[in-house]
């Protein structure tokens, strides 16, 4: 399937990704103002931006081809689209339990901090039909959106 | 500790109603302008740090910030004005010579925007460039007085030549001086687009051999990086004595920015000094100048044209003259405006001579003497756009480099702080937090669009002309009328002014 | 008000040429009718001839056709000429009053050989007597070299061709190559060296154009010595053709695909020696493109080359029948002489018409007839 891939040789570690993640993922998907200043609650990106200078590269949800989070979720709510691959939280069946937290290998997995008991994680901007917005508003182009074939491992 | 007498030279303006907190500005200023203050929950700048780069405007996503010049008046005073006075704080706080980067900014009389280029009207037809033929490739090289053709072929070779699919050459830039993000983007550029791109006195990264088919690889008075391998890697060889931005003197790469990659590509230990001496230690002479053409062109067997860059400087044209008799196949100008990673502000504003005035000064001179065939000139130094490219060329220029305009292409905003080695664009540094800002890719493709834009802009004014070929604007000075010029300039340009 | 050679005067023009390949010499009546036909293409402000095989008896002198404005620049020079040449014949250029022509100068042949102690190994006689041309053209002040070549000569002057033709009474002459030119400068020539065509040594050329490559062309000639004195376009390319045929050894058609080289996207499809041929001669000649729209006639003892610009903005129509190839501005000018031809086309552009004659002795038409 087509996942988000860093180039971590050009991530400026800018973080705008994550700016206009939450933006996206927000009540107010088309402005980064009210977004930010509007929403009740502060948006929550679902990607991160790892950084040890000068490393840096963002990190979102790999939706695993065996996602130990699915297994984990205690109410089912963490499901893999056998279709599509992609990995998604249904909102309204999570508890807050947090163990797809716990589990992630990644830790592309978020506690909405809000206090909201939902998790937060990248849904690879499925409602677009669009490259994921990461990876639209990059502008150094360190995210690229593609199928990537595991042969050459 | 006494206070500092110099005052911030930009104010940081924060709209408190668009800022989000989301420290992009603070992740990405490398001058740690802002900073995220816990405290008060906002983000606060530290104005004096501030070059105006533009790298928290551009990146700020929702538009909050504005750069502006500090407000605060000096006493006005015509000739004690503040940049004089600011330059003398600066020395009395840190009592060292003046470092400044990019060429000069002082008001240097523009002669390109003095000159106005012909148009055909009724007695020729003007040509449309997307209808017809339009050319502007480029040989560069020495020409023999005579081509010598017996039963339909060429008798005698032509010396080697350089080819370029248009007349813009990227300039000197050095590894060590910008970032190798820059000069891959450059190298890609210069190969995509089929013309130049020169490695300055910085030596070929392994990372760009593979462009060496577009490169003139130079010979500097460090000789830094320079091999037997390397002279044969680029397809051309220039030796440079000078620099339009700072004549006379010679370059320094401080040891902090000779890394791994930079020691790898110099010769030189990681973090030593790599100076360059201001003379070629083996050049004291014209004659000793001879000597080095001719050992390049033994040690690659003739087989690449040999290049000569000089500062622009009073004696020009003599000076050209004997690079071409030493031997030159191209002798290349650097003029006052050119550009520079570090140079002494003093040097750089006031040493050196516009290099409009140089270029046709050479050109006359050269041409009187019957020698103009013998080698190409390329100009250099300040060459803002293609307009200029295409008065540079009737003057009697050959082609041009670029160097500033390149940096801006790749997003160089001219803050003019290169020397410090803390360039928020990834382009003159070689912290690796920074380099990576750069993506040679995108540098790369914006080059390549500056490129083929100019390339398209030189085609118009020459189809404006009724010329097809851009061989007929070279030396043309007649396509060229002067405004608000002195009879002196007039004679030394060699053109008439409009209306005559 | 400047007069040509202070100033850059742009024109619009007819030309009109012949030659007969068998080197069969006839009047000059035809030539004067064709050109006369595209009266429209000129203004009266310039026209004139170029006549080749017209002096049999002093084939082997250079005939200098000289221009004075008055008696004292005449003696002048004279002298002058008296010191560098052994003067066979000197005589007045025989003329007939024409109502509309005025101001004529005073018109002077001299059949000359340069004197022996000035020729050696490095300056011949053609490099001689082109020296000398262009020290009068440039520093005699009042006096003009029309012509200088060996068995031909330049009749030109300020008003329409068809008037200078009758002005010179060139239907007394024979030759078996006749070009004329009909000239519509764009201000006032002021005088009769402007006129086309510009020769030199026997090089003339008539010319349709403005060449907007001028200034890199001159100043590359004036590298090699030339200098251009009237600051036309046709002194120019005469001297383009000399430096390229007279100095460089290049036949004429490959100093035409100087003039007007192949597009280099062209030569990338030539075979090898070919291409390297070509980019050869436009990389070290790129200086003498000629650029902008022209048409052209060259004219030399040996035949004419007519050729246009790379991509053909100005008209030229070329035509044979038996031995005898027209070339002109129109084809009408053509038909006008030649009513049948038995062909006609229209070159392309940069693509050279030559019409060289097949034989070295040339005879005189006895039963020259026209329509």
């Amino acid at each position: 399937m087509k996942r988000v891939y860093a180039r971590e040789e050009v991530c400026a570690g800018c973080k705008l990704c994550e700016v206009y993640c939450a933006t996206a993922h927000s009540e107010y998907p088309s402005s980064i103002l009210k977004a930010f200043q509007r929403q009740e609650t502060r948006p929550v990106a679902r990607i991160l931006v790892e950084v040890d200078q000068p490393l840096t590269f963002a990190l979102q949800c790999r939706h695993c081809e065996e996602a130990d989070c699915t297994q984990g979720c205690i109410t089912g709510a963490m499901t893999k689209d056998p279709e599509t691959g992609i990995v998604t939280n249904d909102e309204s069946r999570c508890v807050g339990c947090w163990t797809c937290v716990l589990v992630c290998p990644y830790g592309a997995i978020k506690r909405d901090e809000s206090g909201h008991k939902v998790a937060s994680k990248c849904d690879l901007c499925s409602n677009n039909d669009t490259n994921p917005i990461c990876v639209q508003k990059c502008p150094n182009n360190a995210l690229i959106f593609a199928e990537i074939s595991k042969g050459g491992d | 500790m006494p206070i500092s007498m110099q005052l911030p030279d930009y104010l940081v303006d924060r709209d408190p109603n668009r800022c989000i907190t989301c420290k992009v500005c603070v992740n990405q200023c490398a001058n740690d302008v802002h900073h995220w203050d816990k405290d008060v929950d906002s983000v606060i700048a530290e104005e004096e740090k501030c070059v105006n780069c533009h790298r928290c405007v551009i990146y700020c996503p929702t538009h909050a910030l504005k750069i502006r010049r500090n407000p605060t008046e000096y006493k006005e005073n015509h000739y004690w004005n503040s940049s004089t006075i600011r330059g003398i704080d600066r020395q009395a706080e840190g009592g060292g010579v003046l470092l400044t980067g990019m060429g000069t900014d002082k008001p240097i009389p523009i002669y390109w925007d003095r000159l106005f280029l012909n148009a055909s009207q009724v007695t020729n037809p003007s040509i449309d460039p997307l209808r017809e033929p339009m050319e502007i490739r480029t040989y560069l090289g020495s020409k023999p007085d005579n081509v010598i053709i017996k039963d339909g072929k060429l008798i005698k070779e032509l010396p080697p030549q350089l080819v370029l699919d248009a007349p813009i050459m990227f300039g000197a830039l050095s590894f060590g001086a910008i970032s190798l993000s820059a000069v891959k983007s450059l190298a890609k550029a210069a190969t995509d687009c089929g013309v130049m791109w020169n490695t300055g006195e910085g030596g070929l990264h392994r990372d760009v051999y593979e462009y060496g088919k577009n490169c003139i690889v130079q010979v500097a008075s460090g000789r830094f990086g320079v091999d037997a391998e390397y002279l044969n890697a680029g397809s051309a060889i220039e030796i440079k004595i000078g620099q339009g931005a700072k004549p006379g003197i010679g370059g320094h790469l401080p040891g902090e920015k000779v890394g791994e990659e930079v020691s790898k590509t110099r010769m030189i230990p990681v973090g030593s000094d790599a100076i360059s001496p201001a003379p070629h230690h083996d050049i004291y002479s014209i004659e000793d100048l001879r000597q080095l053409i001719y050992a390049l062109k033994e040690a690659t067997r003739y087989t690449k044209p040999v290049s000569v860059k000089v500062s622009a400087v009073h004696n020009v044209a003599a000076i050209a003259s004997g690079i071409v008799r030493a031997g030159a196949d191209i002798v290349a100008i650097d003029g006052v405006r050119g550009g520079t990673g570090a140079a002494p502000l003093r040097t750089r504003d006031s040493v050196g001579i516009p290099a409009e005035l140089a270029l046709a000064a050479v050109d006359s001179r050269l041409r009187q003497e019957g020698i103009r065939n013998q080698a190409s000139l390329v100009i250099a130094g300040g060459i803002r756009n293609s307009s200029d490219i295409v008065k540079a060329i009737a003057l009697g220029a050959d082609a041009c480099y670029i160097g500033t305009a390149a940096l801006i292409t790749m997003g160089c905003r001219m803050c003019q702080t290169c020397y410090t080695g803390k360039c928020n664009w990834g382009i003159c540094t070689q912290d690796p937090k920074l380099v990576k800002r750069l993506n040679p890719e995108i540098g790369a493709q914006r080059l390549t669009n500056l490129i083929h834009a100019w390339s398209h802009e030189i085609k118009e004014l020459l189809g404006g002309m009724g010329i097809n070929a851009l061989e007929s604007l070279r030396g043309n000075r007649l396509m060229l009328r002067g405004v608000g010029l002195s009879e002196t300039e007039y004679r030394i340009l060699g053109i008439l002014p409009a209306g005559e | 008000m400047l007069r040509e050679g202070e100033i850059r005067i742009p024109s619009g023009c007819a030309i009109s040429g012949i030659v007969n390949k068998q080197g069969v010499r006839f009047s000059g009546r035809d030539v004067i009718k064709s050109i006369a036909l595209m009266h429209d293409r000129s203004n009266g402000l310039g026209g004139g001839f170029a006549a080749y095989g017209i002096y049999p008896e002093y084939a082997e002198h250079y005939a200098f056709h000289m221009y004075y404005d008055d008696i004292t620049i005449k003696d002048y020079t004279e002298e002058f000429l008296s010191s560098r040449f052994n003067i066979a014949e000197s005589h007045e250029i025989p003329t007939k009053k024409v109502a509309s022509i005025k101001n004529s100068p005073i018109v002077w042949r001299y059949f000359v050989k340069p004197k022996s102690e000035f020729i050696d190994e490095d300056c011949g006689c053609d490099e001689f007597v082109m020296k000398i041309v262009m020290m009068i053209n440039a520093k005699f002040d009042g006096a003009f070299v029309a012509s200088s070549g060996k068995n031909m000569g330049a009749f030109k002057g300020v008003g329409y061709p068809e008037e200078i033709g009758e002005f010179f009474r060139l239907d007394e002459y024979k030759g078996y190559i006749w070009t004329s030119h009909g000239r519509f400068p764009t201000n006032t020539p002021g005088w009769w060296g402007g006129a086309h065509p510009f020769t030199l040594l026997d090089w003339s050329i008539v010319h349709n154009g403005e060449i907007s490559s001028y200034g890199a062309n001159k100043r590359y000639l004036e590298m090699f010595g030339y200098q251009l004195s009237l600051q036309t376009d046709t002194e120019a390319i005469t001297y383009a053709f000399d430096l390229l045929v007279r100095k460089h050894g290049l036949d004429i058609e490959t100093a035409c695909s100087v003039l007007a080289p192949p597009f280099w996207r062209n030569m990338e499809r030539m075979e090898p020696a070919k291409k390297e041929m070509y980019t050869a001669l436009r990389a070290v000649y790129g200086n003498l493109l000629l650029n902008g729209p022209f048409s052209i006639i060259l004219g030399t003892s040996k035949g004419i080359v007519a050729l246009n610009d790379r991509i053909k903005l100005r008209p030229l129509v070329a035509a044979t029948k038996g031995d005898n190839l027209y070339v002109s501005s129109e084809e009408s000018a053509i038909r006008e002489i030649c009513p049948s031809p038995d062909n006609v086309w229209t070159p392309k552009g940069g693509e050279p018409v030559i019409g060289m004659l097949e034989k070295e002795e040339t005879r005189d038409a006895y039963q020259y007839a026209t329509a």
